[in-house]
């Protein structure tokens, strides 16, 4: 079962430069959420500070109830078993294979013996669909298996919170649309809290039940996929629909003049501009071959409503 | 604007703070269960297979440098008998712990430093503790541990080569009394004085592997952030290693009689 992560005030700064200010924000058991933002905004940052890797200089992540950012070092560690973090290149051990790489968070803080063990890897190797690959090196894999595997040692100690950071750079479109199928059917299986950091527009539109738009260090907004998909907030419209015509500019934030030069240019097309239906779009769905839980349940059959609605 | 940063007393100040924080916590570490024993074996190999023919090499011209200036001096003032005595003390106190020292940081910390700066970019530090496992316990430890053993042995190993090639220099190149030579040995250098060599040696690759430890862990920047950090490591390890000698020097006098 996934726990609560409740944000609350969080301000981070390396040196005079504040990366973002006044996070606050709740990613409910068991769901879903995506955090946004252009590049640069620190998403990764945020991140790092989920796992306490990073102290920020206020405010308080609270995890199942404990205040991480109060905890001393080795009660971190204690904390961190909870979690499962794929990190942007995997971050797998380039001296170990892929078997001992995903078997190695069982060694070190578990019991099992290693016939037990065995089974654990092979049965999340298979989950991402990397079996026949145990023997391999990570410098000799593509970088998308890199990733599964990485995902596949996030997943051995079955985590309650699984952070993804950028799950879809440097993958190919068809792989990211794999990586989406696995997140959402890895959700339905295992029932643990997922954020997943990104600025992929097409896949925080279909995976996610939460969405937060980190921007002008802070957090714009944050709330349920069909509040910020139907939002008219211009950076939240500008990002979501990965357009040119909005406050973000190619060097973080544009100029007033910039702005006012651009409004008489599109005229006022954006401001009366209505979220139509179609802004909605469809929910990807646990594939076929996975048993839905009451909560995926509920959403496929809401997703089937609004098919209904829009034909 | 980085590079300017970098230049400030302040982070020079708080870099060897931390550089400190994380040698209590070597410390603090080192009793803590399970011992890493696969990977302390695995670095003390691997050190010493980087640092024993280097040191070899190295030590052989040392001693015959020493040999050279010290036999012209004796000749000089008439004191040829003296000649092993000052070469072996020469070797045995200072030549030893130093060539040592030079070695284990520059063939052994660079390589700490560039293996764990590697693993610190490529994020494996970080996911090492997301997996609940302290880098320190795990990787550092062992490390500073390996190298300190290593350094011990390679000041042995440097003073028999050191003294070796002084014999050589002295007695077949300037036509020195073997005799006179093996004779004089004990006039001027004492049991303690390896003793302290050795203590030399064991502070030394310990002050390297914490320090390529600490820049190979803070390393950032990509590829060339791990460049920068081994470069670091090693200006920062012989400026200490070189203080430090000073100082153990100076107390070793304090504490212990020399002889003559």
């Amino acid at each position: 079962m996934g726990v609560e992560i409740c944000v609350e005030g969080l301000t981070k700064s390396f040196g005079d430069q504040v990366i973002w200010q006044n996070v606050s924000l709740t990613l409910p058991a068991g769901e879903v959420s995506v955090l946004l933002g252009p590049s640069g905004t620190g998403k990764s940052v945020f991140l790092k500070s989920l796992v306490g890797l990073l102290k920020p200089e206020q405010g308080s992540i609270r995890i199942a109830g404990t205040d991480i950012t109060k905890l001393r070092e080795h009660d971190l560690y204690e904390v961190r078993k909870s979690f499962g973090v794929l990190f942007q290149d995997g971050a797998l051990f380039g001296s170990m294979n892929l078997y001992d790489n995903i078997a190695f968070p069982l060694r070190e803080h578990t019991r099992k013996s290693e016939s037990e063990i065995r089974r654990v890897v092979l049965e999340k190797m298979e989950m991402v669909g990397l079996i026949g690959a145990e023997e391999k090196l990570p410098g000799e894999i593509s970088g998308g298996m890199r990733k599964r595997a990485g995902l596949a040692r996030a997943l051995v100690l079955d985590p309650e919170i699984i952070l993804f950071d950028e799950p879809d750079s440097g993958l190919d479109p068809v792989r990211v649309a794999y990586l989406n199928q696995l997140i959402v059917d890895l959700n339905a299986q295992i029932d643990a809290t997922f954020l997943i950091v990104t600025h992929d527009i097409a896949s925080a539109r279909q995976v996610p039940d939460n969405i937060g738009l980190l921007f002008r260090r802070e957090l714009v907004m944050f709330g349920p996929r069909e509040k910020l998909l139907t939002s008219r907030e211009p950076v939240v419209r500008q990002f979501l629909n990965g357009r040119m015509q909005g406050p973000i500019g190619m060097a973080e934030e544009k100029d007033a003049a910039t702005m006012a030069r651009e409004a008489v240019h599109f005229g006022n097309a954006l401001q009366k501009e209505q979220p139509s239906p179609l802004d909605m779009t469809p929910r990807l769905l646990p594939g076929p071959g996975i048993d839905r839980p009451p909560r995926w349940q509920a959403i496929a059959e809401s997703e089937a409503r609004r098919e209904g609605t829009r034909s | 604007m980085k590079h300017t940063k970098l230049m400030k007393p302040v982070n020079g100040l708080r870099h060897s703070g931390d550089l400190f924080a994380m040698s209590l916590d070597v410390l603090r570490t080192i009793p803590r269960r399970p011992f890493q024993v696969r990977e302390f074996v695995q670095q003390a190999w691997f050190v010493a297979s980087v640092t024993i023919l280097p040191t070899a090499l190295v030590s052989i011209p040392f001693g015959a440098v020493i040999a050279l200036q010290i036999g012209g001096l004796t000749r000089q003032l008439g004191a040829q008998s003296f000649s092993g005595a000052a070469s072996v003390l020469a070797v045995l106190r200072e030549a030893s712990p130093i060539v040592t020292a030079l070695l284990i940081a520059g063939a052994g910390g660079t390589a700490i430093c560039a293996d764990l700066g590697a693993r610190k970019i490529r994020d494996e530090i970080d996911a090492m503790q997301v997996l609940g496992i302290d880098p320190i316990h795990r990787l550092v430890v062992p490390r500073v541990l390996a190298s300190m053993v290593v350094a011990v042995l390679l000041n042995g190993l440097v003073s028999v080569v050191g003294v070796a090639g002084g014999y050589f220099f002295n007695v077949v190149l300037q036509n020195g009394t073997p005799g006179a030579y093996l004779a004089s040995f004990t006039t001027l250098a004492q049991l303690s004085d390896l003793w302290a060599a050795e203590v030399k040696a064991l502070v030394f690759g310990a002050i390297a592997a914490l320090v390529a430890s600490y820049k190979g862990l803070t390393a950032k920047g990509g590829p060339k952030g791990v460049g920068d950090a081994v470069n670091q490591s090693v200006v920062i390890t012989f400026m200490l290693l070189f203080v430090t000698n000073f100082v153990l020097t100076a107390v070793y006098f304090q504490i212990v009689p020399q002889r003559g």
